[in-house]
């Protein structure tokens, strides 16, 4: 393995044992993501299944068709991430850099969108603690629970905000591998880095499949509804 | 010397059924456990001192294990472990239960007391009276944050949650003076959120009950309650009522709109008054407005105390001249329900009887 | 020995005094700078003994202020607002800063990758940087404790901690936080090391027993952790927005926020013990030079806790109003996850049997240790017992309980790591004559500081009690001079081994003739612990002398 000499660190004996290793750590990292969402998920679904009507209206009032856009983007940016993986191990430079940032764009068109929606969020007052209208909910019909509707709404600020913090925590290490990139440094040899983050940006987009029925698909929506 | 372990308390005072059911679950398991304790110690000082190091020239044994010997290790403890669990849930599930004859009374922690109210309407702070040889229920609220009702001589305790009842129960074996401490940390003063339970004769419970001058019993306070509220605007139990009937209520099945079937407890009569469109009665509307804020954890307990009066014709009659409450909707309900099509919201049932 | 490192006990040759060898980890570099930005295993490790033993230090500063005000019982030496935020400094500080971190980064760190016969750890950068993670969450922590404090204990139940304490709740609640992700980074790198980077021949059943329960309580501080991170992060948003998803005006339930935190708070105690087992089963049969008995029912006990251990938080709220039902499950599975524990009693009672045990200053440790455990381990039986438990939850009985297991257990068996591989790790032996003394005051202040809290919980002495009736004076006054023993009983330790690091005579590289790979490199060992990748060719505790094989 003398081609690999200067790849392998010290303490590894040889390049495969090396990647072996980045990618497990990954995936051991990803399993405790899993439990970050979950924590947050479980208590989710214990609130759902006891105020399920409650939850329900307050999903109908979530903005579905930005809700269903992200989605798209996300699903797009995960395709042109496993692009750049493939394109690192081909050894095309070009391509490896056309599809990070691509990554990166799709990514912050999902936060373009998200912004969209908060602000309309807020504009229709759905903020609890901010802008937030307990007499609308009563006055319904049939009349929803405002506190159970709050609960829905601070969930939903905390599931969309805690992926919303996964997001930027890839765009930063995208933003890295372009950085490699252009230097140069990621070659067929090295693509382990790349396909680390991708292992990461996959994740992130998972469970963004998860929030959109948890959260958007819960309630019933009308065709009038699905506007900027 | 002996004199100051003369004084040294080593065993907590017994004074209900429930404190000599722990106590012999409790010995049990002393006398299990430590017997467990000494055999380990035992070998653990048998083996040191037996096969302790004579020169740097011993030989051990290759031993690597016995898999019959360990083996019976890990099953045999299970067969311990089985008494001890039965014996255990048999005694939690008891004190869930409290008997039909219990005396109910009422008590609030807030930070940092405790608050009682009787039946009768006498309300005390601090110092709980029970009557010996009687079961005694108590219904818990918190107006705050978690506290804990732990009364050391009874050997049962509960925590006391924000936003609904637990219950309690226990009957008292000995007449005398017992602390009552909050066990849950409740912040500043935790550690005098105390009282005491005194444990009176009969005749002496009454005399404190005397003492207490109520101004009527707690169903009265509940009536006025019911009246200052307007309860009875829409809870009319007439022709005209826009909600249904409380009379004969309390305790029994209800249908609600959804085609599910709740027993109408303290806590549902509770979340009805506090969160009304939770569980609305089959065939009536969600017209009825939240008294969140309004009424209090005490107030509740009395119109609780008042609906569980209730018999068949005492709902006081609406007056005409009273408005509705605030927050009632202006519009009454649009379709009107013919008579007939209404069913009972409730099936009347025996007093424990299950669906 | 140039092809393989042949591992069995073979007595040191007397003739031979031990000497340090010339270049070590110690000495390989030198200045701040070689130590803040090491990469080397041992060095984070030492890193990581500097920050614990600081923090350790502090909760039991806090610790002794609780005690001494239990000394009388109206509480006259503090005023009850500082009392509350003492006893929750005391245990935020040591169960997060000082019972989690130390055995896994301060021990596992230094030895895990020698006795898996590895260069370093499978993330050596990782390594370092958890160290950071957890300094910073350290020093939010302390600075959230010191400027104005918190009194919401270490549990933050909520409504409590969201709405009605009006202490740093927040910036607490940060600094666990941020330590929580080095928790999980150290499983994370554990797990990966144990997995991919053995040496040649190291199977999974050749593995040391550290290894096994190592790798038992990685797998709970990967798993666990990120529930706490999220259960705190709730209670922070919550206590920031004024409204949240514990609050019971929303029709939050306050008993949610008990599940998440148990979630993890359970597991954790498991952290706490599995590492410190490991480290007996090691110390036992060196000093008993035997092979452990029932390797494998060890082994996969260590595995069996950790599973079982994540089925039993319900546990700790039997007086919350749970149903009577999941009370009885919780119950049932907090029996069995007592099965475990007491298989690996009786398997270290039984490698004693028929040994050649030598009393040196771990051993007495590691017997205390059993002794210590065992009678945490009984009375935790009394309170998985329903009808016990109803009497004595929140009490001093559960105090003294769990203060069995984390103090008379994890601390008991962390010195006796720390005695064991001091001189591997500096090259030094330290006063035998002192250390023993400490072992026997440790053990004997720790029996008095607690039995006589197991009485006062029967009697009904709650916890977290800033005054209380007279009638439990007596037995306070015991506890809290029990207490005193017990501090200069860790207190010695502190002098006699940094003593022993100007003073101490050099160790060699097997000091005592233990088998493990960590030994078979020189003390200290080389910046890479081994000159050439050690084949490991047989299990991992051959010290018996005679050849007879038992019959299974």
């Amino acid at each position: 393995m003398s081609t690999n000499r200067g790849l392998v660190a010290h303490h590894f004996e040889d390049i495969e044992q090396q990647r072996d290793v980045e990618a497990f750590g990954m995936w051991m990292f990803l399993a405790t993501e899993i439990l970050i969402f979950g924590a947050v998920f479980t208590a989710y679904t214990v609130y759902r299944l006891r105020y399920a009507a409650d939850f329900e209206a307050a999903s109908s009032k979530l903005n579905v068709l930005i809700g269903s856009i992200n989605t798209i983007v996300l699903l797009t940016s995960s395709l042109t991430m496993v692009l750049a993986v493939h394109a690192t191990r081909a050894g095309r430079p070009k391509m490896l850099m056309i599809c990070l940032l691509l990554t990166i764009f799709f990514g912050l068109t999902f936060f373009g969108f998200k912004a969209v929606e908060y602000y309309e969020d807020y504009e229709e007052a759905l903020v609890p603690g901010l802008r937030f209208d307990p007499g609308e909910w009563a006055e319904r019909s049939p009349p929803a629970n405002a506190g159970h509707v709050q609960l829905m709404l601070v969930f939903y600020y905390i599931m969309t905000g805690l992926h919303a913090v996964h997001m930027i925590v890839g765009i930063g290490l995208l933003t890295w591998l372009v950085y490699r990139a252009r230097r140069g440094t990621l070659t067929p040899a090295r693509y382990m880095a790349v396909e680390v983050v991708g292992l990461y940006w996959h994740f992130v987009d998972i469970v963004w499949i998860f929030l959109l029925p948890l959260l958007y698909l819960a309630g019933t929506h009308r065709a009038s509804d699905l506007h900027f | 010397m002996n004199a100051i372990f003369a004084d040294v308390p080593l065993f907590p005072e017994r004074a209900s059924t429930t404190a000599y059911q722990v106590d012999a679950l409790f010995f049990f398991l002393c006398a299990v456990c430590g017997g467990m304790a000494v055999l380990v110690a035992a070998l653990l000082l048998y083996f040191s001192f037996k096969y302790r190091r004579r020169g740097e020239d011993d030989r051990t044994p290759r031993i690597t294990g016995n898999h019959r010997l360990e083996w019976f290790w890990t099953i045999a403890p299970l067969f311990v472990f089985v008494v001890m669990f039965v014996w255990g849930a048999k005694i939690y599930t008891s004190v869930s239960e409290p008997p039909p004859d219990a005396m109910e009374i009422f008590v609030i922690g807030k930070q940092w007391m405790w608050k009682f109210q009787y039946p009768g309407g006498e309300r005390a702070i601090e110092n709980l009276y029970v009557p010996v040889d009687q079961p005694i229920k108590l219904t818990l609220a918190s107006e705050d944050v978690i506290h804990d009702f732990f009364v050391p001589a009874f050997r049962t305790k509960i925590d006391v949650i924000p936003g609904r009842y637990v219950q309690i129960w226990f009957r008292p074996t000995k007449v005398g003076e017992y602390h009552l401490f909050c066990s849950q940390y409740c912040g500043t003063n935790h550690s005098q959120m105390i009282g005491k339970v005194f444990v009176v004769e009969r005749d002496d419970f009454r005399k404190y009950l005397d003492g207490r001058k109520a101004t009527g019993s707690l169903a009265d306070q509940g009536w006025q309650l019911f009246l200052k509220f307007q309860c009875n605007t829409c809870h009319s139990s007439n022709a005209e009522a826009r909600a249904p009937v409380l009379e004969g209520l309390a305790n029994n099945m209800v249908t609600l709109n959804n085609g599910k079937k709740v027993r109408a407890d303290d806590g549902y009569l509770r979340e009805s008054i506090l969160n009304p469109e939770e569980k609305v009665v089959q065939g009536w509307q969600p017209i009825m407005p939240t008294y969140k804020g309004q009424a209090n954890e005490e107030d509740i307990i009395k119109l609780l105390a008042y609906i569980k009066s209730l018999k068949p014709g005492q709902t006081p009659s609406r007056n005409e001249n009273s408005s509705p409450p605030l927050d009632a909707p202006r519009v009454p309900p649009k379709e009107k329900i013919e008579p007939g099509d209404r069913k009972p919201p409730y099936q009347p049932e025996g007093q424990n009887g299950k669906p | 020995m140039s092809d393989a490192i042949v591992r069995g006990f073979v007595p040191q040759a007397k003739a031979r005094p031990p000497r340090t060898p010339e270049t070590h980890y110690l000495n390989v570099e030198y200045g701040v700078k070689s130590w803040l930005l090491t990469t080397d295993h041992k060095r984070i490790a030492i890193l990581y003994l500097i920050a614990v033993t600081a923090l350790f230090l502090l909760g039991g500063a806090a610790a002794t202020m609780i005690r001494l005000n239990l000394m009388t019982p109206r509480g006259e030496l503090l005023p009850a607002d500082t009392y509350n935020k003492l006893f929750s400094a005391h245990g935020i500080i040591m169960v997060w800063f000082f019972l989690v971190p130390v055995v896994p980064t301060v021990l596992g760190n230094f030895i895990l990758p020698m006795m898996v016969g590895a260069r370093d750890l499978a993330f050596p950068k990782l390594n370092l940087i958890s160290w950071y993670i957890f300094t910073i969450g350290g020093i939010i922590t302390l600075w959230a404790i010191l400027a104005g404090g918190v009194d919401t204990g270490w549990t933050f139940y909520t409504p409590f901690s969201t709405k009605a304490a009006r202490t740093n709740v927040i910036p607490t609640i940060i600094g666990i936080f941020i330590s929580g992700f080095s928790s999980i980074l150290t499983g994370l790198n554990f797990i990966a090391t144990l997995h991919r980077m053995r040496a040649p021949g190291m199977t999974w059943t050749r593995m040391p027993l550290f290894l096994w329960s190592s790798y038992a309580t990685s797998v709970i501080l990967l798993l666990a952790t990120p529930v706490l991170a999220m259960a705190l992060i709730l209670v922070g948003v919550e206590r920031a927005w004024g409204i949240g998803i514990f609050d019971p005006d929303l029709g939050g339930d306050p008993i949610l926020f008990q599940h998440l935190f148990w979630f993890y708070s359970h597991p954790v105690v498991y952290v706490m013990v599995l590492p410190a087992m490991g480290i007996v089963s090691e110390i036992i049969t060196c000093f008993s030079r035997k092979p452990i008995f029932g390797y494998i029912f060890v082994a996969w006990a260590s595995v069996g806790i950790a599973v079982l251990g994540f089925l039993v938080w319900a546990h700790h709220m039997f007086v919350a109003g749970q149903s009577v039902y999941s009370a009885q499950v919780f119950s049932a599975l907090s029996y069995l996850v007592a099965v475990p524990s007491a298989i690996k009693v009786f398997n270290w009672t039984a490698t004693l049997y028929k040994g050649s045990i030598s009393f040196e200053t771990p051993m007495l440790f590691a017997l205390g240790f059993i002794a210590l455990f065992t009678m945490g381990g009984l009375t935790g039986l009394m309170l998985a017992a329903l009808g016990v438990d109803m009497h004595v939850h929140d009490t001093y009985f559960i105090i003294a309980h769990f203060h069995f297991i984390m103090v008379g257990g994890t601390v008991m068996a962390y010195m006796a790591g720390l005695h064991y591989w001091w001189p591997k790790m500096t090259g030094r032996m330290y006063s035998d004559f002192l250390s023993k003394l400490s072992a026997l005051i440790i053990f004997v202040g720790f029996i008095l500081t607690f039995l006589p809290q197991f009485v006062l919980g029967y009697l009904g002495m709650p916890r977290r009690y800033h005054v209380y009736p007279p009638e439990f004076q007596i037995l306070n006054v015991m506890s809290s001079a029990g207490a005193s023993i017990l501090a200069v009983g860790y207190l010695l330790p502190l002098i006699y081994l940094i003593w022993s690091l100007f003073a101490g005579k050099a160790a060699g590289p097997n000091p005592w003739g233990a088998t493990g790979l960590e030994w078979q490199t020189p003390s200290p060992p080389p910046p890479h612990n081994f000159d050439e990748t050690p084949v490991v060719t047989s299990g991992p505790y051959e010290y018996a002398t005679e050849e007879i094989t038992d019959v299974h």
